[in-house]
């Protein structure tokens, strides 16, 4: 019977070997100004919810502007430059998901 | 018997007395690698032992002995006064890039080969001693060179035996393998370890040791490092090396690997968007279909129960995408994989055309693929069913009923759809084909008795999912609208066993290109 140890099993790591960065969510403001962007996704009947936000926020907050986007399709994630375009322009954004 | 000016690797050993020995030593060196078990090294010994003491005073002789039992029989067996050096951890002689037993080196002082020879050779040792003796300096002793046999083949090295020579090579510096090294304690269990880690998909994986990798990467020529695809949704680039390391854990056979490269490079396609097949909440799963000849040379099932469990090739090809797609890309089900349901083709699900029963150019072909290429097919499936006709006799009446089946994919009101994937059973095709249709006959009879008046398609207080009336097309309310939006969407392929008039339905996701496109690759022929 052998008497050795046992050696330490070694496998390869099947992952990216990326640890997932934890994000800080942003501070919140304590007033909203500036613009608010709308980003619609593209799913049916997204866009009547942020009509309505559109609505309440205008009457709520005369001061702040309001910007509407669009994707082209919710199957896939933004493009790039829409989403430069939402930072560029906007202090905060609203994503509506929908059906 | 081979010489040579080549410079050997140094080394440092441990004697039995736990005395570390080095090499080069400043003198001429005999080394003689030996295995207690081979009786050609038994044959070698006396001699070994015997210049040892005729020349030992000009000339290192040493012993290299391969496990460590078995050096002390080897000592106790001969009475040797040589050095005898433990190499059980095999990493000179794997070095020393031999593959046989007794292999007898003798080098000068600064480590230089000057003559090398394998297994027993009468003349190889008279010659030797008689320049062992000059070095030495000394005269060579009297040996009954008659008593020995001319020539004894060697053994088999340990350091080239299975499993272990791939370990030697991971842990060699020209080790092809760079993927971060995770220790599992001796009394942990793996399998468990990698449940706890989060890299399985639900069902134990095979633990993807240094070795076993090694192993896998063999199935190709591209080079380990080579990054075959960026993975969603974490865009993470996948290299080859990761591939075989998901390929290990998956069960896949090293043979079956160009197959899973070539999958995950369709995979990570734009136009296959496996972002949005995983993300969505229909519940997509990519569907690999294989054709050409590598079907045939890694076994996978075109025929009885093709698309479903039992078969190795099968059911692990399928598998090791979905996890690259885990463990590379982090589509992780509560992540980005966000279906309602899901379905078990998230598990796996890869199958082969039976081309050679089928009548009508294989799938492959159709997409412009030469015949003789292997090539893979994805399909982003949110399901399977049966289509079920044991009864229809006539091409025109089973390509109709087959029509009035696929009405059904999805919803039976939701016409316009996008793709569809048809696995044609080997029963419908014999009666398809006895009144000649082909793969267009039977789309274009599809798309026919699918076609129905808008008005019939409307949404109503029997279904709410139908044509809502503002998106009624132009034609209006008694426009023909077929279930399909071309009869190009209607991908074909033959499987299935001969026995049994079913053939399977795999239903689409969004189609197109804000959608998933069935994409396809061409494997790399290895053989």
């Amino acid at each position: 019977m052998t008497t050795q140890t046992r050696p330490p099993t070694v496998i390869l790591d099947p992952t990216d070997e990326r640890e997932p960065i934890r994000r800080e969510l942003a501070t919140r403001p304590e007033h909203v100004s500036g613009t608010i962007g709308l980003l619609d996704i593209s799913k049916p009947r997204g866009n009547v919810l942020l009509d309505r936000l559109e609505v309440r926020i205008r009457e709520r907050m005369p001061n702040v502007d309001v910007r509407r986007y669009r994707k082209p399709t919710f199957a896939k994630p933004a493009p790039e430059d829409l989403r430069q375009r939402i930072a560029q322009e906007c202090s905060f954004v609203i994503e509506a998901l929908a059906d | 018997m081979a010489t040579g000016t080549m410079t050997l690797p140094r080394f440092r050993l441990d004697d039995r007395e736990g005395t570390s020995l080095a090499f080069p030593t400043g003198r001429p060196a005999l080394l003689c690698f030996v295995h207690e078990e081979c009786e050609t090294c038994n044959l070698s010994m006396p001699l070994i032992e015997r210049a040892h003491r005729a020349f030992g005073a000009g000339v290192d002789v040493w012993a290299i002995g391969q496990d460590e039992e078995g050096n002390a029989k080897l000592v106790e067996r001969h009475a040797l006064t040589l050095p005898m050096l433990d190499d059980s951890e095999l990493r000179v002689s794997f070095a020393y890039g031999f593959d046989t037993v007794p292999t007898i080196i003798l080098a000068d002082g600064e480590g230089a080969q000057l003559r090398r020879f394998v297994g027993f050779g009468r003349d190889d040792w008279r010659d030797l001693f008689a320049e062992l003796a000059r070095l030495a300096g000394v005269k060579a002793p009297r040996v009954d060179w008659k008593s020995y046999p001319d020539s004894r083949p060697g053994c088999g090295s340990r350091s080239v035996e299975p499993g272990i020579y791939e370990r030697l090579v991971a842990e060699s510096e020209g080790s092809p393998l760079r993927a971060r090294r995770i220790e599992i304690a001796p009394h942990d269990d793996a399998v468990e370890f990698m449940y706890d880690q989060g890299l399985t998909d639900g069902l134990p994986v095979v633990p993807p040791t240094p070795e076993r990798v090694l192993r896998m990467l063999r199935g190709t020529r591209r080079d380990a490092q080579e990054v075959v695809a960026v993975v969603p949704p974490n865009l993470a680039p996948v290299t080859v090396e990761k591939v075989a390391i998901n390929a290990v854990m998956a069960g896949c056979r090293p043979e079956y690997l160009p197959v899973v490269i070539a999958a995950v490079e369709a995979m990570c396609t734009d136009e296959f968007n496996i972002h949005g097949v995983s993300a969505t909440t229909m519940g997509a799963a990519p569907v690999v279909i294989v054709n050409g000849p590598i079907r045939q040379r890694i076994g996978l099932n075109m025929r009885l129960g093709a698309m479903g469990a039992g078969y190795r090739a099968n059911a692990s090809i399928g598998r090791a995408i979905r996890l690259v797609l885990r463990n590379v890309g982090g589509g992780k089900p509560g992540g980005t994989e966000r279906s309602t349901l899901g379905n078990a083709m998230k598990y796996t699900q890869c199958f082969a055309e039976w081309e050679e029963r089928s009548p009508w150019a294989p799938l492959h072909v159709e997409r412009g693929f030469a015949p003789a290429d292997s090539v893979v097919t994805l399909f982003a499936s949110t399901g399977e069913s049966l289509m079920v006709d044991q009864t229809s006799r006539s091409a025109h009446q089973l390509a109709g009923s087959f029509g009035l089946r696929l009405e059904a994919s999805h919803h039976p009101k939701g016409h316009g759809s996008g793709d569809i994937f048809v696995v044609v059973s080997p029963e419908h095709v014999d009666t398809l084909w006895r009144d000649r249709y082909t793969k267009d006959d039977l789309r274009r009879r599809i798309q026919e008795v699918t076609s129905r008046p808008a008005r019939a398609l409307l949404q109503d207080e029997e279904s709410g999912a139908g044509l809502p009336r503002a998106l009624v097309p132009e034609a209006g309310l008694d426009g023909l609208v077929p279930k399909f939006r071309s009869a190009d969407n209607i991908h074909i392929a033959v499987a299935g066993s001969e026995a049994g008039k079913f053939s399977m339905i795999l239903d689409g996701w969004a189609s197109g290109a804000t959608g998933s496109m069935p994409t396809s690759r061409r494997i790399e022929e290895v053989s």
